[in-house]
């Protein structure tokens, strides 16, 4: 198979992911403010408990709602039990986050252990596609593609469609005016953080069957997120998609034609988005 | 009088620090005061940035980790990496190079503010972090940079009372040039970008320069962190550059109090006591999940950290005294009616 196609198509899965874990760490971001910097737990949480209810079950379905359900618990959790509390006071609220992350991923490694697991695939999804001009490619990562996209075009749909997703975006232009005007933007924020947990846990479990998952992953994952939302502009479901198809593209094709660098190529892009456009290539204002 | 007595204080200070090392036992000296004064150069220089530029920086670990990673390369190592110059090129080179990055973290941060600072700086030192991991030729890869035991003029020096004196003096010479600088016009531009950036650029300040050359002090002081944590531990690997060492250095000056620099060094005693003491503690081999807890209920309970409970009577009765007045002040508003409202 052609190594640039492979490379490329590696890429898109792995960009797949990094959206499907940035966005909502974005749009939690532009919504209230606040930097969830345990985001990147929540992904290896949902990993692992998908992994442990698959197992239990042998339903890879079961095994996604589990992990995305407990991801989207303990997100709605130290929403409301920590940040919640410190609404406006920014740092604080970070350095909460940062606490709790500390914990749940020790806590991870009592419970699971320094392993690396991968979640048995759902066995129809576990084919090579054959692509005529590059040859075959597993079908369970375009697959992966395909559910990034299913999902942009639904989170697309909530935030431009609906109700809700009207506060949501009123919420990332100004909260407190939409506050004033008798928005209940505290459940708002309530069902974002939610969204952005399951979302996250989620992502966890795909790529626990795609790829791997193991202790480090939260952290590599939450860096990801990072710099997705710095190149893509906080809050913008456009921007997170941009930043994680750039950022998944460069750590492909870095690993494969720079393996000692790669990293640099991603700090690089990062570096040339803050000078030029310092909040970054989606802007500052507005979701979608 | 304030300032006579915070002068007494230091100076009681210091005297106990250096009749220190004859009270304690070796395993004291070492893996306690040695590593606190170390750990605590590095969370100074955050604590400096949040003072000096109101900047929250989570750089600084790595800004620490590129002094060492720079000296163990250029300077004398065993695993045959880099020119192996002297230790007295070596250092000053190693200096250079970790504050021009310093000041060039400064300069892609200067532009922001609060989480969106926290955000970048932790982005760039996790980098750093995943550079340093990946990379063979300069970095030594996974398991980073030996260099054996360090020798000056013949003499291994990391080691025990000697190394403490050096560390010691290191950290004296710094905080006494910190106090200086408060008392400069820099210091005090810069403590006024650290209040109120917005104010100190409509006085005509350049805020943005002022803010690189608050990136690039703090740089030396966490470069100082650096070397001596490279020739206390005698390696540096990619571990003392992740992101549980970058929490960590944050959890040491929010443990002390993030307001003043020197609060770190109480910081880092608590986290080395911590470290030390936790498996007795915890029973268990649960340090983070106890670390964790512990910043947790730091960041909750208290913002200034174990200094800010320290001196909580003072504080607290000067807030009760503030919130009165503002009660009476309320009271006068609402009894003088409308007409008061346009005072």
């Amino acid at each position: 198979m052609n190594q640039l196609a492979l490379v490329f198509l590696n890429g898109i899965t792995l960009a797949s992911l990094y959206f499907l874990v940035a966005t909502g760490f974005s749009l939690t971001f532009g919504l209230m403010r606040t930097v969830n910097l345990a985001h990147g737990s929540f992904y290896l949480l949902g990993g692992y408990v998908g992994y442990t209810v698959s197992e239990q079950t042998g339903s890879w379905v079961l095994g996604a709602l589990g992990g995305g359900a407990a991801a989207a618990l303990g997100s709605l959790l130290l929403h409301q039990l920590l940040l919640a509390r410190y609404d406006g006071q920014t740092l604080r609220q970070a350095l909460a986050s940062i606490a709790v992350s500390t914990i749940v991923a020790d806590q991870m490694l009592a419970a699971w252990g320094a392993e690396t697991y991968q979640i048995e695939p759902p066995p129809q999804l576990d084919w090579t596609i054959v692509l005529s001009p590059i040859g075959g490619y597993s079908f369970l990562r375009v697959s992966t593609l395909l559910l990034a996209v299913v999902a942009a075009i639904l989170l697309w749909l909530l935030l431009v469609r609906t109700r809700l997703g009207m506060m949501i975006r009123a919420g990332v232009d100004d909260s407190s005016i939409v506050r004033a005007l008798g928005v209940p933007i505290l459940s708002v924020f309530a069902f974002a953080a939610a969204l952005a947990g399951a979302m996250a846990g989620i992502a966890g479990v795909v790529c626990g069957s795609v790829l791997s998952l193991a202790p480090g992953d939260d952290t590599h994952f939450l860096l990801m997120s990072l710099i997705v939302v710095i190149i893509g502009g906080v809050g913008r479901l456009s921007g997170a998609a941009i930043g994680a198809l750039l950022v998944g593209l460069l750590e492909q094709f870095g690993l494969a034609y720079l393996p000692t660098y790669s990293v640099v190529l991603t700090f690089a892009l990062m570096v040339a988005v803050l000078a030029i456009r310092p909040d970054g290539i989606r802007g500052s204002r507005g979701v979608a | 009088m304030m300032a006579s007595r915070n002068l007494g204080a230091a100076i009681a200070a210091c005297g106990l620090m250096i009749v220190l090392p004859g009270f304690l036992s070796p395993f004291w000296l070492t893996q306690i005061a040695i590593q606190s004064l170390c750990l605590g150069m590095v969370a100074a220089s955050l604590s400096f940035l949040m003072r000096y530029s109101g900047q929250l920086s989570l750089a600084q670990t790595s800004v620490a980790g590129v002094a060492s990673y720079a000296l163990a390369y250029l300077g004398p190592n065993d695993v045959n990496l880099g020119p192996g110059w002297s230790m007295v090129a070596a250092v000053p080179a190693a200096f250079v190079i970790s504050i021009l990055y310093s000041g060039a973290v400064g300069t892609l941060a200067a532009r922001t503010r609060g989480v969106n600072c926290l955000m970048i700086t932790l982005a760039i030192g996790m980098s750093v972090f995943y550079l340093a991991r990946q990379n063979y030729s300069i970095f030594g890869g996974f398991r980073g940079i030996s260099i054996g035991h360090p020798q000056l003029l013949g003499l291994a020096f990391n080691d025990g009372i000697p190394f403490y004196y050096l560390c010691l003096a290191i950290v004296i010479v710094s905080c006494v040039l910190v106090a200086y600088l408060e008392e400069t016009p820099l210091g005090l531009a810069l403590r006024a970008v650290g209040s109120s950036p917005e104010r100190t650029e409509a006085d005509g300040y350049s805020v943005g320069v002022l803010k690189v050359v608050a990136a690039m002090l703090a740089g030396a002081l966490a470069s100082c962190g650096g070397i001596l944590l490279l020739w206390y531990h005698a390696r540096i690997s990619p571990g003392a550059i992740g992101v549980s060492s970058i929490i960590g250095t944050l959890i040491v000056a929010v443990l002390g109090g993030i307001q003043r620099p020197i609060n770190a060094f109480l910081g880092a005693f608590l986290y080395v006591l911590l470290d030390n003491y936790a498996i007795d503690l915890a029973g268990s081999e649960r340090f983070q999940t106890l670390v964790g807890s512990i910043f947790l209920a730091v960041v909750v309970l208290s913002p200034n950290g174990v200094a800010g409970l320290l001196v909580w009577p003072r504080d607290g009765t000067k807030a009760l005294a503030r919130v009165k007045h503002c009660r009476c002040a309320a009271r006068k508003e609402r009894i003088g009616g409308p007409s008061s409202i346009g005072q």
